[in-house]
């Protein structure tokens, strides 16, 4: 428990890449292989569900600290984080930890999750009187399902392959997939003989890097293949043995939840794997996202609900072939081979984007006006992809690039503000916004991110200097602040007050040169779905 | 209570006013309790150095030793030590019998630098509350300043400088005495020139320093501390050292979101206000028939105060809009609330 809560505290103290390379380097290198297993867990950003139900947790800290619940909600509020207040409200006379991460984790840790009502306060209370005081935090964040470690998996696999001298993407592929934190999963992880595979296991996924073609040139337009870049689910569909598996890039069997796909997946020879996209499609176009994600929640899935949201899978790569790792291949050859696969079971191919006046080869500029088409296909973007590159692990730069249109953008006045957590904890970095309607601001979105570390400051200040009314944690503010919002996606929503659903919605920029009255209406932002075409959300 | 400040009807005086007045009289040289534009400042004798670099060599201001007391108008008026910083005082006031206290800033831990907080008894407190919030408790200072040691001789063996920021007045200083300069030498930023030989004027005895931009030109800084203030964070000023590893010391730094906002490696917890417990502690030694709470958490602390049983309500500041929170700013603007 000591090494891994110093681990975690190098991490989360350094904003230095390398160091937290470095850390998690010699961590691994000496620490035991149970706790190594659950490091490994928790760095690539799995958690336990919350064990303890918060309100047990906030009795317990109140009366172990003694503290009155206005000044427990005081604290907490200005704080922003509960397990962080709760570190600071008890004591505890504990002045070291006995036993490693996997002994906590296994022993003390996921016990708590089945103790009765009446014996939570107790046994919380033996964990902490045997709990030094650098392993408090870490406790209760792990208690509380909380626990972010500021590190990407990529660097946590370049840490282990660093630690153990072998190549990252063996490390990457025997991670990928369902991995159990014990020590002898993490002894076949760090093996330097070369296993065979279990036949359910994906590859690790090829990441695309963003890109403005405009002003960055990456070569010739005839050396990429361009596809609409889809807003689905990536996935991977694999079917060997005879068995049928679809992962998700979130590393999820999917199997039971799209059984439209699997009908038609079966017909795949066997020794195959796709790389593609899960879609909501119907006549020849995607679904807006927000009808695929009603049939993410569901692991029984009716056929009603198949027939109102039907899925495809959008196939637009090979990575293994006929048995054979293939991604190693250049793209032209692994299109090939796809459309070939393709022929036997009726899977959708991503096709190349079509160009009209196509003479021989397309160019940039055609590439250009194709994609301002993008939000018609219900796309978001093009991608584009090196015809003589592999399949490459991770975010590698170079092979694949995503060249996504340019936002939606509104003016819109600021008129809730919630305080912001963990980093942001003191500071009123959550916002509200509104447009105008005839009775006045009707709120529409709320954003979080976009502006700079001193904008947040000087937007805190305005906000806590122009208060008009508190309910709860949010403050109502005065009509005063007016920015700049984008967004991906905009559709017309009965569910929603404003009559408006909006998609990725973030602050482009504070416009200090606008006041209230000179921000959007809710019929300028109908104006701009209906210039979009977007379809209306049922 | 009036617009420019606290104001002692009996003695014709404001303490720590905001606004110019006739007669000032200043618990300590930080700038939110000693402002410009009065005609007569009164503050302890340690302080009249401190305020004239503040303030201007040309204001007319008297000194007086902790424990003399005067009479102003009516009222008996004497200073005594707060802990806070070099001449840092808590004003006694003392009318037909009636004592009241105004604490100024103050602590209670140990401080090489200023005499230590005295506790005094009194009809009526004002007290700060800076800190007044029950996740603020200071670890051992021992400790603390066991860790800044380990964390420069860590970068020394690594080849890096360590730069340290902290208040100007006060905070560095303690710090200062804190560090001592067996592991290697220290520099100081521009800013902590003025203050340190103030110290040292009044006789504090603080190991050697030299100007940053009195290092020779090339000059191998991987060994040194740096002692800076937090506004040279994120400026030129701290590129020419090359390999550095940065710090933050201040009582904010008890909290996880301050000290990630900042982007600093590390955070120091360190204040020179006192904690929640030291708050109350005051409080029950001082055992007063009223409390006034002002500058911090105002609202929470003396809500506080009244659940325990004591007669306590805010003092109202100048400030506008929501008062408490308007220190939470504090840490990200200058620092540490003086
Ligand atoms: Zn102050
Ligand atoms: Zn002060």
């Amino acid at each position: 428990m000591k090494e891994f809560s110093s681990l975690y505290k190098a991490i989360d103290e350094t904003t230095k890449t390398n160091s937290k390379l470095a850390a998690m380097q010699a961590y691994f290198q000496t620490a035991c292989h149970d706790d190594a297993a659950w490091a490994i867990f928790f760095l690539s950003g799995e958690r336990f569900k919350r064990l303890i139900n918060t309100r047990v947790l906030r009795e317990w800290a109140m009366q172990s600290s003694q503290t009155s619940s206005w000044l427990f909600e005081e604290s907490y509020s200005w704080v922003g984080d509960l397990a962080e207040t709760v570190f600071l409200l008890v004591p505890s006379r504990a002045t070291t930890t006995e036993g490693g991460l996997a002994f906590w984790v296994k022993e003390r840790i996921e016990p708590l999750r089945t103790v009765a009502p009446d014996r939570v306060h107790d046994e919380l209370m033996t964990c902490w009187q045997s709990i030094g005081p650098s392993e408090r935090f870490l406790f209760l964040k792990l208690v509380t399902g909380g626990l972010r470690v500021g590190v990407s998996k990529r660097l946590v696999i370049r840490a282990i392959a660093n630690a153990f001298q072998l190549p990252t993407e063996l490390v990457a592929h025997r991670l990928t997939g369902t991995w159990l934190p014990t020590g002898e999963s993490f002894r076949a992880l760090i093996s330097n003989q070369i296993e065979s595979q279990l036949p359910s296991q994906p590859y690790p996924f090829c990441l695309a890097n963003p890109i403005d073609v405009e002003s960055h040139g990456i070569g010739e337009a005839n050396d990429f293949l361009a596809e609409w870049k889809w807003d689905g689910i990536r996935s991977q569909l694999i079917k060997r043995g005879d068995q049928l598996y679809v992962w998700t890039r979130g590393e999820e069997r999917v199997e039971d939840r799209y059984p439209d796909i699997c009908q038609i997946a079966r017909q795949l020879p066997d020794g195959t794997v796709l790389d593609g996209e899960i879609l909501a499609w119907r006549n020849d176009k995607p679904l807006p996202f927000t009808d695929l994600q009603k049939r993410l929640g569901r692991k029984t899935v009716s056929p009603k609900l198949m027939r109102d949201i039907p899925v495809v899978f959008m196939a637009y790569d090979l990575l293994e072939y006929r048995g054979r790792d293939i991604r190693s291949e250049p793209l032209s050859l692994r299109r090939k081979w796809l459309a070939e696969v393709l022929n036997q079971a009726e899977i959708r191919l991503s096709e190349p984007v079509a160009i009209p006046e196509q003479s021989d080869a397309p160019n940039w500029e055609q590439l250009a006006r194709l994609r301002e088409t993008s939000r018609s296909h219900g796309a978001e973007g093009l991608m584009l992809k090196k015809w003589d590159s592999p399949y490459q692990v991770g975010r590698v730069r170079g092979a694949w690039w995503k060249w996504k249109i340019e936002p939606l953008t509104i003016d819109a006045v600021l008129v809730y503000a919630q305080k912001g957590h963990g980093k942001r904890s003191s500071l009123f970095t959550d916002y509200t916004f509104a447009l105008w309607d005839r009775d006045g601001l009707v709120p529409f979105a709320k954003a979080y991110s976009g502006l700079s570390d001193s904008e947040i400051r000087e937007v805190d200040a305005i906000i806590k200097a122009n208060v008009k009314e508190k309910f709860g944690p949010v403050r109502g503010v005065a009509p005063i602040l007016v920015m700049e919002l984008a967004f991906e996606n905009i559709q017309l929503s009965s569910r929603h007050k404003s009559g408006f659903a909006v998609r990725f919605p973030r602050i482009l920029r504070w416009r200090k040169d606008k006041l209230a009255r000179d921000a959007n209406s809710l019929d300028d932002l109908r104006v701009l779905v209906q210039a979009h075409g977007m379809p209306s959300q049922s | 209570m009036r617009p420019a400040g606290l104001f002692c009807p009996q003695g014709d005086f404001y303490i720590d006013p905001w606004r110019p007045v006739t007669r000032a009289v200043i618990t300590h040289a930080h700038s939110d309790h000693a402002r410009w534009g009065s005609k007569q400042y009164l503050c302890a004798t340690d302080s009249v150095s401190l305020l004239r670099d503040r303030l201007g060599t040309d204001i007319a201001v008297t000194g007086l030793n902790y424990g003399e007391s005067i009479l102003v108008g009516s009222v008996r008026l004497s200073f005594h030590p707060a802990g806070h910083i070099l001449g840092s005082s808590q004003i006694r006031i003392e009318n037909a019998g009636h004592v009241s206290i105004v604490t100024g800033d103050y602590k209670r831990e140990p401080d090489t630098t200023c005499p230590g907080f005295e506790p005094l008894s009194a009809h009526c407190l004002v007290t700060e509350s800076t800190f007044g919030l029950p996740v603020f408790k200071w670890p051992d200072t021992t400790l603390t300043a066991q860790d800044i040691r380990s964390w420069w001789l860590d970068n020394q063996a690594l080849g890096v400088t360590s730069i340290l920021y902290g208040y100007a007045l006060g905070k560095s200083q303690r710090v200062l005495n804190m560090l001592q300069d067996d592991i290697g030498p220290i520099f100081i930023h521009g800013a902590l020139h003025k203050p340190i030989d103030a110290y040292r004027l009044a006789g504090v005895r603080l190991p050697e320093t030299k100007l940053v931009s009195q290092a020779p030109k090339d000059f191998d800084f991987s060994r040194a501390m740096i002692l800076a203030v937090p506004s040279a964070h994120g400026t030129s000023w701290i590129n020419r050292f090359r390999n550095r590893s940065t710090a933050m010391v201040s009582g904010w730094m008890q909290i996880r979101g301050n000290r990630r906002r900042r982007a600093m490696d590390r955070g120091f917890v360190l204040s020179d206000h006192a904690d929640w417990d030291s708050l109350i502690r005051t409080v029950r030694e001082v055992a007063p028939e009223e409390v006034w709470v002002t500058h911090g958490f105002a609202d929470i602390f003396s809500r506080h105060l009244r659940d325990l049983g004591w007669n306590a309500l805010p003092l109202k500041t100048e400030f506008i809009g929501e008062v408490n929170e308007d220190k939470e700013s504090a840490p990200t603007a200058a620092g540490e609330t003086e």
